[in-house]
């Protein structure tokens, strides 16, 4: 499957990262190498094989529907980049 | 001091002959005289060992119940959140991310009287082989300094090998633990993934990565499991499962053991030198009564491809985190929000996790899904089943736990070349297996590891097959000189 630079700027839309042109065509050089490599898994017959998800093939477990942690907010606010009476700041969304 | 290994240690401290005062500073001296050469170190944070060894010492003249490890200093890899102190995943985005809260792991170490020097280099959100991808520069191998410690875990790995720590913790997703122990010539013990929680450590691809010790013997890992290792409620994927002393079974004889060479790992792209001390070795374990046999992982040569579906996958999701709005790196005047995602991100990831987010956002995109992360989570199923049919014929499988020696600094330009490095580790995150890496010789100066795997929630085995490989070896115990300098 061919990768193209529209691939790679969609992918990079998506990730919400800022991509140069210069470096979209880095990426579309190091990605089809990559995903050249991927190409090998089409090789397998994997009919009648379900995906495994998790080594251990484990569920989830339940608790009890109880408050079980202690609000920390600004705690953990204080790592933000800006903050304003307990609110996370971002440039205005809606004018 | 630093020439002994943390057991020997914590048999010093219990008799007396120093205190974790004075063997605390002794390695923080090491510390500020060696670690410019090696950058090993993030972050070392001097005062609090201190002051927390100072405690440690008064708990033990106290005379009241203190655990083994009490005064013991130890490293921690930068990904383990630790409260107040900066966690930065070895990533310009988290350089300035002081962290609110510990790791379960810290936490762990910490009630356990364990002292923490400091935070250890490693590769960018853990995303390396060879700790090349560091935001905070390349960490240096000990026995070699144009060499590579391996990586992602290569700043703790390269930490115990000079002797400027006795043992560390590591993480391993795709061999981080193992490779660079087996490059440092150090014990690396990647256990069965949900042993160990994962609960504040910062996420690369959740369903492959855990943590694990990197010391100097398998003594030393099997103390630091018995406080690492345990069920966490605030880990969904920790198994809920009994945790045995691991140090009581290190010492069962090898009479019988049934050892299996999976042939796919003796063939093409395997250094000669590396073959022959894998082979010694496992010449080694016969003559302590082992049995040897040739054993076959068919689908071993697509666990590279299934995981570099499954692991970018993982971390284009985790990483959708770092938004420039709750921690880490902000752009400067974003002109709207999605400037201000765009350019956080583009500024704070670097080049190689740049390029995993873009793979995994790719290949989980709409058109592309079934063709490769449905495809590759089948295969994930076929790689653990060659495991499991190896492990009805064989107790525990050997082979090389990389493909050459450290490589030199700046070697593998190309992403694929170095991806191909993880050709004998990365199976056993996808198998969710517990692996080891266990010194087994050197070459042109650069230790090689012996890998040795086991059967989920095998880790006492495993412990117990190296600790025994150990007690009829020295290749554990061997310092580089530059452990020796500022001694």
């Amino acid at each position: 499957m061919a990768l193209e630079e529209s691939h790679v700027r969609r992918a990079a839309h998506l990730a919400r990262l800022a991509v140069s042109d210069d470096q979209a065509t880095g990426f579309v050089d190091d990605l089809s190498r990559i995903l050249d490599m991927v190409d090998q898994l089409q090789s397998i017959d994997t009919e009648g094989v379900s995906p495994l998800a998790h080594p251990l093939d484990a569920t989830q477990r339940l608790r009890a529907d109880e408050v079980t942690e202690t609000n920390q907010r600004d705690t953990f606010q204080r790592c933000a980049p800006a903050v304003e009476n307990g609110l996370y700041l971002v440039p205005r969304v809606v004018e | 001091m630093h020439d002994k290994t943390l057991t020997q240690l914590a048999a010093s401290l219990k008799s007396g002959e120093f205190s974790s005062r004075e063997l605390t500073a002794h390695y923080l001296q090491k510390i500020e005289k060696t670690d410019g050469k090696l950058n090993s170190f993030i972050t070392v944070t001097g005062e609090q060992a201190l002051d927390q060894a100072e405690a440690a010492d008064k708990a033990r003249a106290g005379g009241g119940d203190t655990g083994i490890l009490t005064g013991i200093p130890l490293a921690l890899k930068d990904i383990f959140c630790t409260r107040d102190v900066k966690t930065s995943c070895g990533s310009k985005m988290l350089d300035n991310f002081i962290a609110p809260y510990n790791a379960t792991v810290v936490e762990k170490l910490s009630a356990a009287g364990t002292i923490s020097l400091g935070k250890t280099n490693m590769d960018e959100f853990a995303m390396g082989s060879s700790n090349e991808n560091s935001h905070f520069g390349p960490v240096k191998n000990p026995w070699d300094l144009k060499a590579v410690p391996g990586g992602s875990s290569g700043g703790s790995a390269a930490a115990v090998a000079a002797g400027l720590v006795p043992a560390a913790m590591g993480t391993d997703t795709g061999g981080s633990i193992r490779q660079p122990a087996a490059f440092c010539g150090i014990t690396g013990l990647k256990p069965t993934y949900g042993r160990v929680s994962r609960y504040g450590m910062i996420a690369y691809a959740s369903s492959l990565d855990q943590a694990g010790p990197m010391a100097r013997s398998a003594e030393d890992c099997a103390h630091l499991m018995n406080v690492i290792a345990g069920h966490d409620v605030r880990d969904s994927t920790s198994v809920a499962r009994g945790v045995p002393d691991y140090t009581e079974t290190l010492n069962a004889p090898l009479s019988g053991l049934k050892i299996g060479l999976p042939k796919e790992y003796f063939g093409d792209g395997l250094a000669p030198e590396v073959e022959k001390a894998v082979r010694d070795a496992v010449k080694m374990y016969e003559s302590l009564g082992a049995t040897v046999r040739e054993v076959s992982l068919p689908h071993t040569h697509y666990a590279i491809p299934a995981y570099y579906v499954i692991a970018p996958a993982e971390a284009s999701s985790n990483l959708s985190r770092f938004d420039g709005v709750r921690f880490g790196h902000r752009c400067k005047e974003p002109i709207d929000l999605m400037d201000l995602y765009k350019r956080s991100r583009a500024e704070g990831f670097g080049e190689e996790v740049k390029r995993r987010i873009l793979i995994g956002t790719h290949t989980l995109s709409e058109g592309f899904f079934d063709a490769y992360y449905t495809k590759a989570q089948k295969v994930r199923r076929l790689i653990r089943q060659d495991f499991l049919d190896a492990f009805e014929e064989v107790d525990v499988l050997m082979g090389p736990a990389a493909p050459t020696p450290a490589f030199d600094l700046g070697a593998k330009k190309d992403p694929v070349s170095m991806y191909l490095q993880d050709i004998y580790t990365i199976a056993v995150n996808l198998a969710g297996i517990p692996g080891i890496s266990v010194p087994a010789g050197f070459a042109g100066g650069r230790p090689i590891g012996l890998q040795i795997l086991g059967t989920h929630f095998a880790e006492a085995q495993l412990l117990n097959v190296a600790h025994q490989y150990q007690q009829a070896t020295d290749w554990h115990l061997q310092l580089p000189a530059i452990a020796e300098e500022n001694a």
